[in-house]
């Protein structure tokens, strides 16, 4: 069983390794297609803003290389946002696995405080990557943009507005929040993707 | 809905806890990673880790522990003390950390904010503030830890500082830090109400009640505390039945 994480330009890629290691799993941190090709599980993690990431990643051919994946893939936050196919985030077309929209939060929302910063909850689970988690469990989420309900979504929370915490599309899946900051939650979120 | 934060502070010096009273009179108060894991299993939100001897010498010693944190904890954690450029910044998120906070060195060199924001992203940039209230009903920014009095108000640094790019200011008011006698609610909800990014309030938390008054009536995002933690005369799941008992929306 092989691991890997995608290395980019963004941040919190360290916490999601030790996370991985906390529930027992190793992995390697890799920009190299070819070990991101033959690994089991492709984690897409990300802090950072979305047209530096977008470049980063094209420059490099791992946008072909991500879409083309058939093992399954988790997005996290940033790159959960990146499989979608648009951001509002400086205008910027993704890579297009989710039809989500990437939408920014806006005062007319109700929110007065960007970015969501702190314990949200996921409702409406409906998916393998929630086995054994409770509905309106909290995870750590931190972000100004969000992607909009859709069909793929896989579990919904509210800021302001209700929104996607996390997608789902063949083997593709993405979750807003952060599992490797959130407590026993995110651990069993991340054991199960581990287990697909 | 998201809910308020609790968050437990520790002030490191030398790889130890310790807790400053008004800012002097150190105690030590144990091990950091030991400290910090029982603190996320009893459902603290966040932690803050302050080292309060940053200089060169020592940020070897801060970054390996914030290695060690990172590897141990399973919720998010903030770094600060002593924090001058984005060569600090980017070895202390390299090692783990999720945000960082700056203080005096932005203050003297406000544009240090706008180079983080750029380099690293608003939501790892927490500003933090020590103010006191002086005789004329003011609230002014300190510097180095409270000893040094600048003209400047602290809303108007806090205002220039969400303006410049940070994520979140943890505000710390000197004349309740250590007193036990509850949170500075007028000056926490004079930035609470009127910025637009998460203010952590902290200094002079005595009891669970100073809590809910800090999050009901100066509308804080999130609480620091640390002694009270520290020498266990308040444990975080305690406090947190409590604000929910009193409604407020808290993570149990």
């Amino acid at each position: 069983m092989k691991t890997v994480i995608i290395q980019y330009n963004a941040g919190n890629i360290q916490s999601v390794l030790y996370a991985l290691e906390r529930i027992g799993c190793s992995a390697d941190v890799t920009d190299d297609p070819e070990q991101i090709i033959q690994a089991d599980k492709v984690i897409f993690p990300g802090v950072g803003e979305a047209s530096t990431a977008m470049n980063y990643l094209k420059q490099r051919s791992l946008d072909r290389v991500i879409i083309n994946l058939k093992q399954p893939v988790l997005g996290i936050c940033l790159g959960m946002q990146l499989m979608c196919k648009h951001s509002e985030e400086n205008n910027t077309d993704c890579l297009g696995i989710f039809d989500e929209k990437i939408s920014r939060f806006t005062p007319v929302n109700g929110v007065n405080k960007i970015p969501q910063i702190g314990w949200n909850t996921i409702e409406h689970l409906k998916s393998p990557l929630f086995i054994g988690i409770k509905e309106s469990s909290y995870c750590y989420y931190v972000h100004s943009f969000y992607a909009s309900l859709g069909e793929h979504t896989i579990a919904t929370t509210h800021y302001g507005i209700g929104y996607s915490a996390a997608l789902h599309r063949n083997n593709f899946f993405g979750v807003q929040f952060h599992p490797e900051k959130s407590a026993e939650a995110g651990e069993q979120i991340l054991k199960n993707f581990i287990a697909l | 809905m998201l809910t308020k934060r609790i968050i437990p502070c520790l002030d490191i010096k030398d790889g130890r806890t310790v807790k400053g009273i008004n800012f002097e009179q150190i105690r030590d108060a144990g091990d950091p990673v030991e400290l910090a894991s029982i603190y996320a299993k009893e459902g603290a939100d966040e932690l803050v880790f302050l080292d309060i001897t940053a200089t060169n010498e020592k940020r070897k010693t801060l970054s390996n522990l914030v290695n060690k944190i990172a590897h141990h904890i399973n919720i998010p954690f903030t770094v600060g003390g002593g924090i001058n450029s984005v060569e600090d910044v980017q070895v202390l998120l390299k090692n783990g950390a999720d945000k960082i906070s700056v203080n005096t060195a932005a203050f003297k060199k406000p544009d240090l904010i706008n180079e983080l924001a750029l380099a690293f992203g608003s939501q790892c940039v927490v500003l933090a503030i020590d103010t006191k209230q002086e005789e004329d009903g003011n609230w002014y920014v300190y510097l180095n830890g409270g000893k040094v009095k600048t003209n400047t108000l602290c809303f108007d640094w806090a205002r220039e500082a969400v303006d410049r790019g940070a994520g979140e200011i943890l505000l710390t008011s000197m004349n309740n830090d250590g007193t036990k006698k509850g949170f500075a609610l007028d000056i926490t909800k004079q930035l609470s109400v009127s910025l637009p990014v998460p203010i952590i309030a902290s200094g002079g938390a005595g009891n669970k009640e100073d809590f809910a008054a800090v999050f009901q009536e100066a509308h804080a995002d999130a609480a620091l505390a640390a002694s009270i933690f520290h020498f266990k005369e308040l444990t975080v799941p305690e406090l947190k039945e409590y604000l929910s008992e009193q409604q407020i929306p808290v993570r149990l």
